[in-house]
């Protein structure tokens, strides 16, 4: 087992990391300090791991780094900033849809990937692509109620 | 011994990442039972993780573009590190088929998962087995130096456990094409929508006016493989349909298995599952075989 001279371009930054091939994108994440990628299960059942892979949402506790070798990654920490954060992360502080907020990241993350592919999604669309991440505090009805308002004020944005 | 902490990925291994079939076929001649191919990665790390597989040797399947997508050539030939997201959603005329891809946990694990690995893990609550059996797929195997197709149904042997040998790959999956006024369903049964199924099982039906002309029922998470109810297909062939038949199909279908009792459900919670989805998916299947 030998490492290699990864690049990884986490949040439109490049890394040049040596990696072995047996470091999971989580771990190569967290190294670098983006811990805000959380490490929950680390099995793919909790969703705290999700990041967007040229804007798909996958569990990077079950991918390999060197795969994601070249392609586009984002974090939660790269969709905004305290002084301009994204429309998902403001409903979320807002409608109260964090608690301990361990499963804060992955969520958004996933919701950011079904808005980016269904800017309208019905409530069905939403519950399945939150399917893959699991809250233990807030019941869910406020991350929905969230996501839901973040989606109106995406359209109304992008309608300028 | 320290008890497994599967949040490392414990286990050293060199990777290969070769891009034409003929060198992964290569790489397996030459390394046999040390490598393992690896496509999705969704089993395979999570088994590593726990250390109950330690390849030295991975050989990733992402980089072989001839063994992703779906073609048509008579047969629907499906290559075996297509996506189970790709599958819903290239395929919904195939209901079973995409109702099952669809069912499958989350959308992260859709994107993730191929429908080869789904079937080389050969676990006994594969979503994608048991209407792939009521297709009547069949399975392509390539070694270096050979390649033969096998019948879906003879692929499985037991949990984990295929008719692959350790030089081989499963390259395509395929499915002929179907019968005129033909319809099939899938119906899972979970704890939780992103859980694998407590008992699930998939209904294919071919009618001629009322009469059934063909049929198939397989079923999931009630056998070591997933299996087909053969006698209950054999007693709806050439009879009229009706809903009654089908409560009557469901239940014989549910005396042919003989499910275990595990984590997930009890043998007897199984058992009275199967006979209520079999019937439930036929009369799907009838309505959708117009
Ligand atoms: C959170 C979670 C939820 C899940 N939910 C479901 C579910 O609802 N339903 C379900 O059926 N499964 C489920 N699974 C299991 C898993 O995702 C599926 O079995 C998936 O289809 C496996 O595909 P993969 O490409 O990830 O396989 P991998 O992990 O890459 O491979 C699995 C096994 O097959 C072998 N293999 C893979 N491809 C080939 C090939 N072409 N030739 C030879 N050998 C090969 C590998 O060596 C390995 O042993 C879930 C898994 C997780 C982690
Ligand atoms: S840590 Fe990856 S899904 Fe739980
Ligand atoms: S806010 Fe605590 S797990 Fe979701």
């Amino acid at each position: 087992m030998n490492p290699k001279l990864v690049t990884l371009s986490v949040n439109h930054r490049t890394h040049h990391v040596a990696l072995n091939p047996n470091t999971t994108l989580l771990s190569a994440l967290r190294d670098l300090g983006y811990t805000d990628v959380k490490s929950g299960c680390e099995k793919g059942d909790c969703g705290a791991c999700t990041v967007l892979v040229n804007g798909i949402a996958v569990n990077a506790c079950l991918q390999l780094a060197w795969l994601a070798e070249g392609q586009d990654i984002l974090t939660v920490a790269g969709l905004g900033s305290s002084d301009q954060p994204h429309p998902l992360q403001t409903a979320f502080a807002d409608f109260g849809a964090a608690q301990c907020g361990f499963c804060t990241p992955g969520m958004i993350m996933s919701a950011k990937a079904l808005l980016d592919e269904r800017p309208q999604p019905t409530e069905a669309e939403m519950r399945k692509a939150l399917s893959g991440n699991l809250c233990r505090c807030t019941g869910y009805a406020r991350i929905f109620e969230a996501i839901e308002h973040a989606a109106k004020q995406l359209n109304v944005d992008s309608r300028g | 011994m320290l008890p497994t902490n599967t949040h490392i990925l414990y286990p050293e291994f060199d990777y290969h990442a070769p891009t034409t079939l003929y060198e992964v076929t290569e790489l397996l001649a030459q390394y046999g039972d040390s490598a393992r191919v690896m496509a999705g990665g969704t089993d395979l790390l999570v088994q590593m993780k726990m250390e109950r597989r330690q390849p030295s040797q991975v050989i990733s399947l992402m980089h072989v573009n001839a063994l992703q997508g779906i073609s048509q050539n008579g047969s629907l030939d499906i290559g075996a590190t297509t996506s189970i997201q790709e599958i819903h959603r290239r395929l919904p005329q195939l209901y079973a088929l995409a109702e099952a891809c669809n069912g499958f946990s989350s959308i992260q694990i859709m994107y993730m998962a191929t429908l080869g690995g789904n079937l080389c893990n050969a676990s006994p609550a594969s979503d994608s087995a048991p209407p792939l059996l009521t297709y009547d797929a069949r399975v392509t195997l390539k070694s270096k130096t050979a390649e033969r197709v096998l019948p879906l149904e003879r692929f499985f042997l037991g949990p984990g456990k295929t008719a692959m040998q350790p030089d081989e790959l499963l390259a395509q999956i395929s499915i002929p094409a179907p019968l005129p006024h033909s319809g099939s369903a899938f119906i899972k049964i979970s704890r939780v929508v992103a859980d694998i199924s407590q008992v699930c099982a998939a209904a294919r039906l071919t009618r001629e006016g009322n009469t059934i002309r063909d049929a198939r029922i397989a079923l999931g998470s009630v056998a070591p493989t997933p299996v087909r109810a053969a006698g209950a297909e054999r007693d709806l062939i050439g009879e009229t349909f009706s809903p009654a038949l089908a409560e009557k199909i469901g239940k014989q279908a549910a005396q042919e298995i003989s499910p275990i009792s595990d984590v997930r459900a009890t043998r007897e919670y199984r058992q009275q599952v199967a006979a209520v989805i079999v019937r439930d998916a036929l009369l799907r299947a009838w309505e959708r075989a117009q």
